[in-house]
């Protein structure tokens, strides 16, 4: 018995030898993070740029928005990445300070499945009747009268929208709530819906796909997905009534306006004539005070050099690649003033 | 310290961790639902309510009870007449012929395939089938999932009463036929009566896979957080509704899937105890 616990006892003592020796004899930052899926193609992009380039490991986890915030209360990650910005009364449940860093720009397009009619377009009231299943086949006149010249087949429109949350639905039903009063009043924003039709997928990869194996589809998309893989979508009419397509000039528009210090805002519906209406930032989060949980200064130092890079021009350069729209420049300028104003022990550690 | 003592100790202690483990899971999943039954009683299992707007958000569990319970029995009740024919055929009539091999062989690999797989081939192929049959909501809904269910759990079920009809001793079989019984008297009056509680067990850990099948479930059922109002109508299980929503949850949200977990989890138990109970009566 004896032997048995002093084998026991060693094999602990040794490993916990193990651990102490890894922390102290890092010399290699590594970060981690998890949160949004959108914008994840992007960041897989260039944290392995950065990897390569600076030699820090990133890893990154697309575990959801609530996810990340999550992980980054729990204080298991670096930082976190959210589609939505964290209210105040989130905020104010946090455990400490928690600033927002905008990375890049996206969009939701409305992705439909009618072979051979691309480009249709879709009023606001059009969009909010068939998603609350008040127009339910293609062949209704409002639809052929919204799009003149188009001949649409005898169809059932069949609804797909997200099964899981997600700061895409929230993103998608941020706008839906600016347009329609019945929308808002009846279903809402939020990350996940009490949705009035139409049947669930999870993941943009699976609202995509079942799109594209269903005749008479309809669902909303990040536009990275839909570019990428080619779904015809339809265009949206914006604040000053025009029909606009979804592309990476038109979602840099909306970014055009005024943004708050503190770059929390919605730009759903923006003002500007050219943007596409339903287009959003998506932020990094993180605790302003960088000292807790016996963090080390350089690991600290680490994050907002790596976060300061990551909304210059070397990173953001790199997002049309992967269809997202870069930052415009004021949202640059906002992000790098708060970046700036993140400590350790009191004292900022970017100058 | 001998071989027999070390022995006795790495048992008890591998065996104290299921323990452990078990009970961990148990008070977790109690203590993650206490929120929703602080909140909304036992109203939580009979409302039909699924609302996670802000500031209105209602929880209730009954659509993916209703929508599980639903698949599960349906495929069970597919899979029977088909998995039984099976196992006859394999462990009676074409014993040790090739073809009973070969089916044998099929039917392991069928129950070694991941179910993502089953999911894949469900959407891929099975539901443009059934769209061509014309099944409504494009094919979607509870009867796609139960028949996925039903393939997926056949192997199961027949592959353990296959084993069980196989080890009744041949003394009793050659005794029948000496008494001058044919084929089909001594397999309804003595390999059935002989192997009936192992048979039902099979089915038994059938049911059990269907009731926690999550990912080929969620592809094809259409995850409408509504109660199916027929067999070809959207629904969601629990499985599938917590594998959906857990990565945005938080708050009372989060307490509901925990307290749908938990409602699953003493689901299967009950499901299981009768299991037993009807094997100890039977046998």
């Amino acid at each position: 018995m004896k032997t048995f616990v002093t084998i026991v006892l060693s094999i602990l003592l040794f490993s916990s030898c193990q651990n102490t020796n890894n922390k102290s004899g890092n010399k290699k930052i590594s970060l981690t993070a998890a949160g949004a899926t959108f914008p994840m193609p992007y960041y897989n992009m260039v944290f392995k740029k950065y990897t390569s380039e600076k030699g820090v490991l990133l890893t990154y986890g697309g575990i959801g928005s609530g996810g990340g915030i999550r992980s980054l209360s729990d204080k298991v990650v670096d930082f976190g990445a959210t589609d939505a910005y964290l209210s105040d009364k989130k905020l104010s449940e946090m455990p400490a300070e928690v600033v927002h860093i905008p990375t890049v720009l996206g969009a939701v397009v409305i992705a439909y499945n009618l072979p051979g009619l691309d480009g249709i377009k879709l009023s606001n009231d059009l969009l909010e009747k068939i998603f609350m299943g008040e127009i339910t086949n293609w062949n209704d006149p409002a639809i052929k009268k919204n799009n003149p010249g188009k001949q649409f087949p005898d169809l059932e429109i069949t609804f797909i929208h997200r099964s899981d949350g997600s700061g895409t639905t929230y993103i998608f039903s941020d706008y839906m709530s600016k347009v329609s009063q019945e929308w808002a009043s009846r279903v809402g924003t939020g990350k996940s819906l009490k949705w009035p039709v139409g049947m669930g997928a999870k993941g943009n990869p699976g609202v995509a796909g079942t799109i594209k194996q269903t005749k008479g589809a309809i669902g909303y998309i990040g536009s990275e997905y839909a570019f990428a893989q080619k779904i015809q979508t339809a265009k949206v009419q914006n604040s000053s009534g025009a029909y606009i397509e979804p592309s990476i000039a038109s979602i840099s528009a909306a970014a055009q306006g005024e943004i708050p210090a503190d770059t929390r805002i919605m730009l759903t519906n923006s003002d500007d004539p050219e943007s596409y209406p339903i287009s959003g930032f998506t932020w990094i989060i993180l605790y302003k005070e960088q000292n807790y949980n016996n963090r080390s200064y350089n690991q600290a130092l680490g994050l907002v050099t790596f976060l300061d890079w990551l909304i210059s021009s070397d990173a953001q350069g790199e997002a049309e690649k992967v269809h997202y729209a870069p930052l415009p420049q004021k949202a640059v300028e906002k992000a790098k003033a708060i970046l700036r104003s993140v400590t350790y022990d009191g004292k900022v550690l970017l100058k | 310290m001998n071989s027999d003592k070390i022995t006795k100790i790495v048992l008890l202690s591998a065996s104290l961790i299921i323990l452990l483990v078990s009970g961990g899971m148990v008070f977790s999943l109690v203590k993650g639902a206490i929120p929703t039954f602080h909140a909304f009683g036992l109203n939580f299992i009979i409302s039909n309510q699924w609302d996670p707007s802000q500031g209105k958000e209602a929880y209730g569990a009954l659509p993916f009870i209703a929508g599980t319970i639903m698949t599960s029995v349906t495929a069970l009740l597919i899979c029977l007449p088909l998995s039984f024919s099976t196992s006859l055929f394999l462990g009676e009539y074409f014993k040790d012929k090739k073809i009973a091999r070969v089916i044998r062989l099929m039917v392991d690999l069928l129950a070694g395939i991941p179910s993502i797989v089953y999911g894949l081939w469900g959407f891929y192929v099975l539901r443009p089938l059934l769209i061509d049959l014309g099944l409504p909501n494009q094919g979607f809904g509870v009867f796609t999932a139960s028949l996925i269910l039903a393939i997926m759990i056949i192997p199961y079920a027949t592959s353990l009463s296959n084993e069980i009809i196989t080890m009744v001793p041949n003394d009793l079989k050659e005794a029948a036929y000496s008494l001058g019984a044919t084929r089909y008297e001594v397999i309804f009056n003595v390999i059935i009566p002989s192997a009936r509680s192992g048979i039902i067990a099979g089915y038994i850990l059938a049911f059990g896979r269907a009731l926690g099948e999550t990912m080929a479930v969620t592809m094809l059922i259409g995850n409408a957080n509504v109660i199916p109002t027929g067999f070809f109508d959207t629904g969601n299980t629990m499985a599938s509704v917590i594998a959906n929503q857990f990565g945005e949850a938080d708050g009372l949200k989060l307490s509901s899937l925990i307290a749908i977990a938990l409602l699953l989890f003493l689901i299967t138990g009950i499901i299981n105890a009768i299991g037993k109970l009807i094997i100890k009566k039977m046998a």
